[in-house]
């Protein structure tokens, strides 16, 4: 098992906030959070419902804009970029996986896959990434003839297949059983160990923690602890 | 393929019979736009082609008799290029298909070995030998009509003598490429016969050797033509002459001009009109699926595909549709100028006529619908641009109804649900809901100004035919005839009544405005040949001043107690002055009334007519003909029912034919767009609809909020349909309003009936197709995705 690789952080994040709404109706999503996360690390995000794991998620995914703070990737800073800097962020460097899967569903899953690989500079190919997945014979189906697990698996073969250098997963195995999340789980941290891509992940499962480098644990839009895991257990050692 | 352009295609054929609907709009749009300037520049192109290649004379001056030296004063004229003389005069000819003899043109060829003006084309046979005065040569229309081929013989009565002339060819001319008989506008070819013949013959017959009575004159470039007239007038007073006059006051190239002025006109009024329905079709289906498709846009922009990728990804499927519907328009477009072709030459004589194809006119439609498509789809993708990834992924949050209207009160509050469903949605929505009122009525004022335009052709005919003419015939003399020649017609046992009347040729001017037409001398409360004002009362004439018809008085620009100046072209040929007393309704020509007796005094020779109206007893007509035949002074008889006949099938078959394809086109638009509207209606609410079904709702409680909501939309429609149409006939009727022809716009209960009805229908059919829709679709599945 390979620990915590260097010093070089993936992410710097510092007095980062995020206000949804104006008025007395303004939800405060992010309330200053502070936070480094290192190259090649997995990252457990816990907290209880509405406390913000996705906000984060969406901002250091460059998918929205923080409202103050700043968020460091690598040496450039994602609340200075412009829109088609953030654009090219997202294209060169992340993949994502949804909490609510966003397939398209003219697109059958083969083709949801691609539609990422299409603009990607070193995937692996649809097929593979399905395969990954466990989705080999439903290749050729639209999202409406899939379950929800299946869906949601399709995402999350979409999102390595990019062979990304940040993986964004917004609970990966939330509508899995356990077999099958671990099998999902195995695919991350394969992508991981192979690739070294840093990868986040929100769970609700406490359990998942075990496989972490590092565990965020949030709440109310704040950061409340970071544990250091200095020996995490792979995929299939995980029970919940 | 892309997964992007597989999403293309599936969206393409999801939205299928919308997407064919708006290709058909574009593509009639397009094709019209194609038709008509093709036929514009085809028409302009081969006239003038055909002027040039047959040097036709640019002035016509006609004279009593001048002597052929005058030829070489004229000739010392600046500005002009070319002289030439000739002979021009009426003669009478017998044809075998014919009771009565045919009033003809007859016209002198000029020597060889010349550069002449207004040659001929020769289309069958040879031309006439100078040293034989029997040989002629006839104008092709006529000798087709009657079946006359070279070889023929002809009696022909010239100058009171009558003989057999040997037919040896038929000819076309570009003078003759428009024509119809004398005092009528509708080509009738067995009615009008043109004969050639060598000038000395011509000359012999007419007594007229070593002498003139037309000089034909073409210009220098840029020379000034109302200078030549005035100096060719000056020259050729002294020889009685009526006064030259420009190639445009020709009958042939004015009614050639008009055509292509009219429609270059509607080229320029109906086609917009598809174009712009067309694209507001565009707009709705693109900007509706791209708001539809808000998620997915923040999808594949949370996946780093840039703005542009997926604004082209949406513009692709615009563009798909307009650019298929301008090729399939740029097809149709020129099969029917293809077809129209021959419609085209049987009423103008053209030696040929190919349909050009205006590729500016097809780049300028093609341009327009990419546009337009770019366009609204760039307008409708601001909104979503402007929002964050993670917010564009958001489901959007449901519409607030909070503000919309309470029903807790009143009649409303007895609503049932699904009714109170149609109404909320209506009024959630209002931009939308206007959008659809005002693409049907769109599609609504153009079917009802098509049909409009039809009365108005047919009241045209009948206001001419049946209310201001009421005679059954015309008969027309060789020279003006006494007055009591009109108690000899009385006389006559299969006349019922008859009338005289004279046309007198005239000149009318106000200030800078001339127009060159005739004056129409009435007697006192005539019976068969009516001046008749808007309300279709007759006019008494006055014993002073003028009545002008509407086109007349607006071509001057004059009103009723305004002067105005008349020079006479006939007998003392005097220029006076008179008042416009009053202001006659016409929808052929552009008359002027003069009361008879008033008229003889202006001219210097009163208790004269040119012509009577006659009304026949049942079954007289051929004892009237006999009977008429005997009275040396008759040049001839034309039968109304025969004009009329001639109208119409120009209407039917002629240019008028247009008329019915667009026709058929606008019903087939004001179908596409309600079935649009009701497919656009029935997507966005196809989670509603499946809601209510999964709720217990019956089918027919669940469609009745998509047609109830249709209904409304369609019933709002319908007023402002009939208020677009009625703009849009004016606009059309002035368009092909001329001074030869007038389309009245008038009130028109049927075809406001039948436009409603076409829309009813269009909608009753497109609701019956999207609520079969909503019975095959599965509701679960509607309730999984998002269409
Ligand atoms: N677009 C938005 N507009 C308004 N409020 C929002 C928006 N997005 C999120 N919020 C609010 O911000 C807070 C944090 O939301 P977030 O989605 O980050 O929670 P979460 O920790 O991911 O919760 P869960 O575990 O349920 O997914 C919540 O109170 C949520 O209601
Ligand atoms: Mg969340």
């Amino acid at each position: 098992m390979t620990s915590v690789h260097d010093t070089d952080h993936a992410f710097k994040v510092q007095g980062l906030t995020k206000t949804y709404g104006e008025g007395h109706s303004a939800v405060h999503a992010l309330r200053g959070a502070d936070l480094e996360i290192g190259d090649g690390e997995i990252v457990v995000l816990l907290g209880a419902s509405g406390s913000g794991k996705s906000t984060l998620l969406n901002i250091l995914g460059g998918l929205d804009r923080a409202t103050s703070g700043s968020v460091q990737f690598r040496d450039q800073d994602l609340t200075q970029m412009s829109d088609r800097a953030l654009t090219n962020y997202r294209r060169r460097h992340v993949g994502f996986v949804f909490q609510f899967y966003n397939l398209m569903p003219s697109l059958t899953a083969r083709e949801n896959v691609e539609l990422v690989t299409e603009i990607a500079e070193n995937p692996i190919t649809a097929e593979r990434a399905l395969e990954l997945v466990g989705l080999t014979k439903r290749i050729d189906h639209f999202p409406a003839q899939l379950s929800g697990g299946e869906q949601q698996r399709v995402a999350i073969a979409r999102a390595v297949a990019k062979q990304p250098d940040v993986l964004f997963c917004d609970e990966p195995t939330g509508a899995l059983d356990s077999t099958t999340g671990r099998a999902v789980l195995r695919v991350i941290q394969d992508v991981n160990e192979a690739l070294g891509t840093t990868v986040l992940l929100i769970t609700h499962a406490a359990a998942t923690a075990a496989m972490a480098d590092r565990v965020i644990h949030f709440a109310d839009g704040q950061i409340q602890k970071v544990e250091l895991n200095k020996n995490r257990l792979s995929a299939e050692e995980i029970h919940w | 393929m892309t997964p992007l352009h597989a999403k293309l295609m599936r969206d393409l054929w999801r939205i299928k019979a919308q997407a064919a609907a708006i290709m058909v709009v574009i593509a009639i749009g397009v094709g019209l736009q194609i038709m008509m300037t093709g036929f514009v520049s085809s028409l302009t192109l081969t006239r003038d082609a055909y002027y040039e290649r047959h040097q036709l004379a640019d002035i016509f001056a006609p004279v009593v008799r001048a002597p052929n030296y005058v030829e070489s004063r004229l000739a010392d004229i600046p500005g002009i290029r070319t002289v030439e003389t000739r002979l021009n005069s009426m003669a009478s000819a017998k044809v075998d298909t014919r009771e009565f003899s045919i009033s003809m043109q007859v016209l002198s060829l000029p020597l060889h070995g010349r550069r002449h003006l207004n040659e001929v084309r020769l289309t069958q046979g040879r031309m006439p030998d100078a040293q034989r005065p029997d040989e002629i040569l006839l104008l092709e229309s006529f000798a087709t009509a009657h079946g006359i081929a070279p070889g023929a013989q002809l009696e022909v009565t010239l100058h009171g003598v009558r003989r057999w002339y040997s037919v040896v060819g038929t000819a076309q001319s570009p003078e003759f490429i428009y024509f119809a008989a004398p005092g009528e506008f509708i080509p009738d070819d067995a009615r009008f016969g043109v004969i050639w013949m060598g000038r000395p013959a011509l000359a012999a017959a007419l007594d007229l050797e070593g002498a003139f009575n037309e000089a034909l004159v073409s210009l220098l470039r840029g020379a000034n033509k109302d200078a030549v007239l005035d100096q060719i007038d000056q020259v050729l007073d002294p020889f009685g002459a009526p006064g030259a006059f420009g190639l445009e006051d020709f009958q042939s190239d004015r009614f050639l001009s008009e055509e292509i002025s009219g429609l270059e006109v509607t080229s320029s009024t109906v086609p917009p009109v598809f174009m712009m329905v067309a694209a507001f079709l565009l707009y709705i289906v693109t900007s509706r699926m791209i708001t539809a498709e808000r998620e997915e846009i923040g999808l594949v922009r949370a996946f780093g595909y840039s703005k542009r990728e997926v604004a082209s990804h949406y513009l692709e499927l615009a563009l798909f549709i307009a650019v298929t519907g301008a090729a399939l328009g740029c097809l149709l477009g020129v099969l029917l100028g293809r077809a129209m072709v021959p419609v085209y030459t049987t009423y103008y004589k053209l030696p040929f006529l190919l349909f050009r194809l205006e590729f500016a006119s097809f780049a300028s439609g093609l341009l327009l619908s990419i546009t337009v498509a770019t366009l609204g789809g760039i307008w409708a993708l601001r909104g979503i641009f402007r929002l964050t990834p993670a917010q564009a992924m958001r489901p959007p949050t449901p519409p607030d109804f909070s503000h919309s209207f309470s029903f807790k009160k009143g009649v409303f509050a007895r609503l049932d649900q699904p009714t109170r469903m149609v109404l909320r949605r209506l009024m959630r929505q209002p931009w939308r809901m206007l959008g659809a009122v005002i693409g049907i009525a769109s599609g609504m004022a153009l079917s009802l100004a098509m049909l409009i335009i039809y009365d108005g052709f047919d009241v045209a005919i009948d206001r001419t035919f049946n209310v201001v003419d009421r005679s059954d015939a015309t008969v027309s003399f060789v020279q003006n005839v006494p007055m009591r020649t009109i108690y000899d017609l009385q006389g006559m046992e299969g006349i019922s009544h008859a009338e005289p009347v004279r046309f007198v040729p005239v000149v009318f001017r106000n200030g800078l405005r001339t127009y060159k037409g005739s004056i129409t001398g009435l007697s006192q409360a005539p019976i068969l040949h009516r001046a008749l004002d808007k309300g279709l009362q007759p006019i008494a004439l006055p014993e002073r001043g003028i009545v002008l018809s509407t086109p007349l008085a607006d071509e001057l620009d004059v009103a009723v107690g305004d002067t105005l100046m008349l020079e006479i072209r006939e007998g003392r040929q005097q220029t006076v002055m008179t008042q416009v007393a009053g202001i006659a309704e016409s929808l052929l020509g552009a008359p002027a009334y003069m009361d008879l007796a008033a008229l003889g005094r202006q001219v210097g020779e009163p208790n004269r007519f040119s012509a009577a109206y006659i009304a026949m007893r049942d079954g007289a007509q051929s004892k009237v003909y006999a009977d008429l035949k005997d009275m040396p002074a008759v040049a001839g008889i034309s039968l109304r029912s025969e004009a009329e006949e001639a109208f119409q099938k120009v209407m039917d078959e002629g240019a008028g034919s247009a008329r019915f394809i667009m026709g058929a086109m606008a019903f087939a638009i004001t179908f596409g767009i309600v079935y649009n509207v009701a497919r656009v209606a029935q997507d966005e609410s196809a989670r509603d609809l499946a809601s209510l079904r999964v709720l217990g709702f019956r089918h027919s409680e669940a469609a009745f909020v998509l047609l109830g909501e249709l209904a409304v939309v369609v019933l709002l429609a319908l007023p402002l349909g009939l208020w677009m149409g009625t703009g849009l006939s004016h606009l059309i009727a002035q368009g092909f309003s001329t001074d030869l022809y007038q389309i009245p716009v008038i009130f028109a209960p049927k075809a406001y009936g039948s436009s409603i009805s076409v829309v009813v229908c269009a909608a009753v059919v497109s609701g019956w197709l999207v609520q079969r829709r909503i019975r095959s679709t599965d509701i679960t599945l509607a309730l999984k995705t998002r269409e």
